[in-house]
């Protein structure tokens, strides 16, 4: 037990995987860092260092800008919504109601499906005329919506396909925390005189906490690096109203051939998640203890 | 009495959530079932067909792109497996310089993951001429931080007793790592698989900036040009389509319901 790795075995059980890491996880990652200090070059026109211009045209970039506050929009209002929505699921679902079994499939189903096939279904539901959202509001008298084509609304609109999208997957974690719960604790405050609701609130809000960072902190995470619906529904449109930064450094880097300005989109992320990342050790190393 | 009446109210309120979560993808699923002329327009006899899923298996070549999912997971699945074996082996069964800082520099990859980093990987697939190839798509999720971490706290379960008592016996390595080791992580082995395989068969973006040409697409990708360019935007064979493609993942789902929610549980908790 614990002996000492000779060259030979290391070699083997590490060299193949952590080579493999590096050339697509850090080598990258620094890569990206060089490439933001250089500018496009061509075939007659090679790149040449330039300092800081890529940071100054990041700083001057108004539709970054935005960008970044829909991805904070889009991150603050999906998370605490599809955490509420799967606290609520796990409970209805972990009752003694009739049908559970159903309950867990509808809930659980959207999360099975690609995000590319969960687009395509929300892009039917929100088609303005035949979609199902505009039947609905027509049938109780209220204009349709061309909820993708407006600017007031595609954001939302993308949010709710997160949410929908998500909170099945969050569902099963607080499923997990909700059967682990000793039913002592919740005899002994029923005893107490407690009813159904300050029970909740005393007893089972405050051991579910650490499910709620685990998922909160993932949760985070996705909302930066899941865009695919945003690629399949609206391109980012309309004027840039539902772009969010992973798909800003698609469209830039892909779309526009902009692999430096994309570079150094790359690193603002990176700086972004390495925030979240300190952001949730700090939390985590305080709160989480006592799981 | 309050009792009962707040037990109605729960009930209707977890039916309400219930069937509104389900209305996008059972509309979805009226569609793809009724012909064209229905499929916004609900009559409760309306004809049943499959003639919409006939017409979009026959308008793209969805059986390429399936196989190709499947050979894009599978390499997957089976490097991720030896890999991440072998490197949370190393972790726990022996001690070497720089095992602390090496162990961080993996768990690198649960934050900044390759999903983020498409400019500079795309940039070294076309400098090693791998773009447009399913090795290529795969390359960057060979090896998985997730994966070494499952497995590493799985190893560290494993009495040392066990493992000392194989030695004795004049068990190597190779042997301890493969009779005693992986049959008792085979629970951890088959959530991180059902994860894995779920995560790959929903992978997007990477697919679709790596990949050009129908031979190498996977599932994902094939659907949304076929969503997009290829169909017209006819609603009930894309819905088909979309259907279609996930049918696997549903009907896995449904079979496996109850091992694929412990599973899942499983893998977040740990």
């Amino acid at each position: 037990m614990n002996m000492r790795l000779s060259y030979g075995m290391g070699f083997i059980l590490l060299f193949i995987p952590c080579s493999l890491l590096v050339a697509f996880t850090h080598y990258p990652a620094l890569k990206a860092l060089l490439n933001s200090f250089w500018n496009n070059g061509s075939s007659f026109r090679p790149s040449r260092f330039v300092g800081l211009d890529n940071y100054e045209t990041l700083l001057e970039d108004d539709k970054l800008m935005q960008v970044l506050i829909n991805s904070f929009i889009y991150a603050i209002g999906t998370v605490p919504l599809a955490i509420a929505l799967a606290i609520g699921m796990a409970l209805l679902v972990n009752s003694k109601l009739p049908a559970t079994g159903l309950m867990r499939l509808s809930f659980f189903l959207p999360t099975m499906l690609p995000m590319v096939a969960v687009a395509n279904i929300w892009l039917f539901f929100y088609a303005p005329g035949i979609g199902l959202a505009s039947q609905l509001l027509n049938a109780v008298g209220l204009p349709s919506i061309n909820f993708l084509g407006s600017t007031d609304t595609s954001l939302v609109s993308m949010m709710v396909v997160a949410v929908w999208k998500e909170a099945g997957l969050f569902m099963i974690f607080y499923l997990a925390a909700l059967q682990s719960i000793p039913t002592n604790l919740k005899d002994a405050a029923r005893l107490e005189g407690a009813g159904s609701v300050r029970i909740f609130f005393t007893v089972v809000m405050p051991l579910l906490r650490p499910t709620t960072i685990f998922v909160a902190v993932n949760a985070l995470i996705n909302a930066f690096r899941l865009v695919d619906h945003i690629v399949v529904m609206t391109r980012g449109g309309p004027s840039n109203s539902s772009s969010l930064l992973l798909y800003y450094i698609y469209e830039v880097t892909f779309g526009f051939r902009d692999f430096a300005y994309g570079a150094t989109l790359t690193v603002l992320m990176v700086v972004i998640l390495g925030i979240l990342a300190a952001f949730q050790f700090w939390v985590l190393d305080r709160k989480a203890h006592y799981q | 009495m309050t009792g009962g009446l707040n037990r109605i109210a729960f009930t209707t309120l977890a039916f309400v959530l219930a069937a509104v979560w389900g209305l996008p993808f059972l509309y979805s699923i009226w569609t793809a079932f009724h012909p064209e002329k229905y499929s916004a327009n609900f009559v409760w006899n309306a004809p049943l067909t499959l003639s919409n899923f006939a017409e979009a298996w026959q308008a793209a070549p969805f059986a390429l792109y399936f196989l190709n999912t499947v050979i894009l997971i599978t390499t997957v699945l089976v490097a991720n497996l030896i890999l991440c074996t072998l490197v949370a082996y190393a972790f726990v069964r022996y001690r070497f310089r720089w095992a602390g800082f090496l162990f961080s520099l993996v768990m690198v990859q649960l934050l900044i993951s390759p999903e983020i980093l498409i400019v500079e990987n795309y940039l070294t697939l076309s400098t090693i001429g791998l773009t447009d190839t399913i090795i290529g798509i795969a390359l960057p999720y060979l090896t998985s931080a997730f994966g070494i971490f499952l497995l590493r706290q799985t190893f560290l379960t494993v009495p040392k007793s066990l493992d000392e008592a194989a030695q004795i016996e004049g068990a190597g390595a190779w042997r301890i790592l493969w009779t005693v080791y992986v049959p008792l992580a085979r629970p951890v082995y088959l959530a991180y698989g059902l994860v894995s395989i779920s995560f790959h068969w929903n992978n997007f973006l990477w697919p679709l900036i790596v990949t050009n040409s129908p031979e190498v697409r996977p599932v994902t990708v094939g659907l949304s040009v076929f969503a997009t360019v290829e169909s017209g935007i006819e609603w009930s064979l894309v819905n088909a389509a979309t259907l279609m493609t996930t049918a696997p993942l549903i009907i896995a789902f449904l079979i496996f319901q109850r091992q694929f929610v412990a599973n899942f549980m499983r893998a977040g908790i740990k």
